[in-house]
């Protein structure tokens, strides 16, 4: 199991998230710098992230999609580079936007501060996540969960990458 | 208990002393929020706006009618009340709305709940793209 601690204070609306893995904390951090590695895990299966715009630098822009296989169903979001310190710390701001790109939720602005540092022969992944509203944890949630996807399929995965590895 | 055990395991686990202050910290903090919290329902008149805010908004002056007391005594319950996270304030036109925020707080829980599931499956899907990736660098 990866995930080591999670941390929930409903009142401050924030989850900290611990997480070990057994490799380089520059492993770790290009699956957030690469785009095309990003999309590979931020969306559900069935439910792919697509990044068009990857500017890791503060002040720019991060901008995907997700869509369903339908094609019909579609997700568009907006991450606000706050702070870059490669490979060891990244802040983002997000904001799930409309098809004009309009924020769909004025003040939802979401905070994910990402914190990679060594833990012995490990690498520490230390998430936070802080939401401005409910509203914007019910956004959250949508783009990490579709049509009733249940987070044992990709135990399934994570399984079935294990038996052919 | 939770947070005795969870502080133990950073404290044994952890190298980083600032990964253990922060976690004194956020203690702390909510230590202090539960003083908060009992400190507002002690008071009658407190725990009766709570439940009276609950099902709909009501304006400061409209709670101030219920009770025999003065609008600033009201306003410094409702203050109380909004310091504990029991209540939101928040305006309309001139009138000073006030909200019963416990079902707010229940459902920042089951939200939080669900979250932590989508970021679990996150992580498992993370945890593949790095073996993968690094399994290359390896061959």
């Amino acid at each position: 199991m990866t995930v080591w601690n999670v941390d929930k204070n409903a009142e401050a609306k924030t989850m900290v998230i611990t997480a070990e893995f057994k490799t380089s904390i520059t492993n770790v951090w290009q699956l957030w710098a690469d785009p095309r590695l990003l999309e590979r895990w931020w969306g559900p299966p069935g439910f792919p992230a697509t990044f068009e715009h990857h500017d890791l630098t503060p002040g720019g822009t991060i901008t995907y999609f997700m869509s369903g296989p339908d094609g019909v169903d579609r997700f568009d979001g907006t991450w606000n580079v706050v702070e870059v310190d490669a490979p060891t710390r990244l802040v983002v701001e997000d904001a799930i936007v409309e098809d004009d790109g309009t924020p769909s939720d004025g003040n939802s602005m979401t905070r994910m501060e990402i914190d990679i540092e060594a833990a012995g022969d490990t690498t520490r992944m230390i998430l936070i996540t802080h939401f401005d509203s409910l509203e914007g944890m019910e956004q959250a949630i949508a783009t990490g969960v579709h049509e009733g996807m249940k987070a044992c399929m990709s135990q399934i995965d994570t399984l079935l990458a294990e038996v052919a590895a | 208990m939770t947070d005795a055990t969870v502080s133990a395991a950073r404290l044994t686990s952890s190298a980083e002393g600032v990964t253990y202050n922060q976690m004194v910290v956020e203690i702390l903090e909510r230590e202090k929020q539960t003083d908060r919290l009992f400190f507002a329902l002690s008071d009658a008149t407190r725990r009766d706006i709570v439940t009276q805010t609950l099902d709909r908004e009501r304006s400061v002056s409209e709670l101030g009618r219920l009770y025999p007391i003065s609008l600033t005594a009201v306003q410094k319950h409702v203050e109380v009340l909004v310091d504990a996270g029991l209540v939101s304030k928040h305006r309309s036109g001139r009138k000073q709305l006030v909200r019963g925020e416990v079902n707010q707080l229940r459902r920042g829980h089951e939200l939080l709940d669900e979250l932590e599931t989508v970021w679990r499956a996150r992580l498992e899907r993370f945890e593949d793209v790095l073996n993968e990736t690094t399994g290359k660098e390896s061959e």
